[in-house]
């Protein structure tokens, strides 16, 4: 099944920031935005995923098929990464963690508290985490942040398995991952400032 | 929800998951009442219900802060709204995991600590049974300003102000309950005023906790 975005606005904060954007997610493909610093990619993932509601337009084959992954991982310090793992494989009505382990090299930290990890670790166990969710569409916020260039190798090679299974992603980084993907270039889909006076005459 | 109330559980119990700390400090406000008021027995009897309630309250408003912030802070709560699990169970057992780590320890030091405040023997039983009826309302309740109050830097002041007025009925409807028990007149009513208000906290704030969630994410 698709993911079709249609003519979608999103805005933070009330105020927008790209309108008009369409694209379509098949099976087995992968998109990658692009565009500066602020343009407006993680309030468009956030949309897509569900988070946020888009002020025009749709997103149409979303419902509960989105394994959202976004700059916190969302990890427990307390608990260790067999555990985080577990507990998010359960919430998605899952039970095998072993295949995440395996594709992200974590085998030798299972047994770790997960605030004992460096940085580059727990972005992988956040990563990992996609691959219990099920789901068939990853949305990713700057995957890449913190992975050394085998980390980034081991990622390209779970969403390349995941693409293969016929499953769709959807992510924002600059990093060039050798994944064959359409680019999509935010910047050109930047909302017309909003006008003050307009907000003005909301109120009058 | 399964995975996710015991995992709730598991983190409170861990070091520095805070469990304990509403424990301590209803240990601590009630072993000080006595020196404060001084040695008369009589008094103490006679306040003993109120100061256990107003304890085991402000006990329960103290850990509240952390109910939906460290989820919020750390990304999880993100991640959980796009999970399977609808947001107002996932504030339901949220609530659950903070009773059963909070108030439940309260109901069950509170007998104890009826000892040191002398409260009247035939107290003890209704003070027990309006604590375990009216402190689910409480973490209900509190999770519903939690939601209120998420993704706001220090939210704690804020939280408890909001949550504070919405406490005063169980607060009044409990209490009555223990101190009637303990003068020995019939507890009946406040009881089941108190269950009504439990009840009905537990039937409508999660889908207003859910609500308001849902718009604090965005």
């Amino acid at each position: 099944m698709e993911l079709t975005v249609t003519d979608l606005a999103v805005g933070r904060g009330g105020v927008p920031v790209l309108a008009g954007v369409s694209f379509v997610l098949g099976p087995g493909r992968a998109l990658v935005l692009r565009g500066p610093n602020g343009s407006g990619k993680t309030t468009l993932l956030r949309t897509v995923a569900g988070l946020q509601v888009p002020m025009a337009g749709t997103v149409v084959g979303a419902e509960d098929r989105i394994a959202y992954a976004a700059h916190a991982d969302g990890l427990k310090a307390a608990l260790t990464v067999a555990e985080n793992l577990r507990f998010w494989a359960s919430v998605f009505g899952q039970s095998e963690i072993a295949p995440a382990l395996a594709a992200f090299d974590l085998e030798d930290l299972v047994d770790r508290p997960a605030g004992r990890l460096s940085a580059g670790q727990k972005r992988r166990l956040g990563l990992a985490r996609l691959m219990v969710t099920g789901r068939d569409v990853w949305v990713l916020d700057e995957p890449t942040v913190s992975l050394d260039a085998a980390s980034v190798a081991l990622f390209a090679d779970a969403v390349r398995a995941h693409l293969a299974r016929g499953g769709a992603a959807l992510m924002a980084t600059h990093i060039d991952l050798g994944i064959e993907a359409e680019t999509l270039d935010v910047s050109g889909f930047r909302a017309a400032a909003a006008r003050m006076d307009a907000a003005d005459e909301a109120f009058l | 929800m399964r995975a996710l109330f015991f995992r709730d559980l598991a983190l409170a119990l861990r070091a520095g998951g805070g469990f304990g700390l509403g424990l301590a400090f209803f240990l601590i406000v009630v072993v000080l009442v006595p020196f404060s008021v001084g040695p008369q027995s009589a008094l103490l009897t006679q306040i003993a219900p109120g100061v256990l309630w107003l304890g085991a309250l402000l006990a329960c408003l103290l850990s509240l802060d952390r109910l939906l912030a460290v989820d919020w802070e750390d990304g999880a709560l993100d991640l959980l709204a796009t999970s399977p699990l609808p947001l107002e169970g996932i504030v339901a057992v949220k609530a659950a995991a903070h009773w059963v780590t909070t108030g439940l320890p309260l109901v069950l030091a509170a007998p104890v600590l009826g000892v040191l405040l002398n409260l009247a023997p035939s107290g003890y039983g209704v003070l027990v049974f309006s604590l375990a009826l009216g402190t689910p309302a409480l973490s209900m309740i509190g999770a519903f300003g939690a939601a209120l109050t998420v993704g706001i830097k220090r939210g704690g002041l804020l939280l408890s102000l909001l949550v504070l007025p919405l406490y005063v009925p169980t607060l009044i409807f409990g209490a009555e309950a223990a101190r009637r028990a303990a003068e020995g007149l019939d507890p009946v009513t406040p009881l089941l005023l108190l269950a009504g208000i439990t009840l009905a906290v537990l039937a409508a704030m999660p889908f207003a906790a859910g609500a308001v969630l849902r718009v604090n994410l965005r």
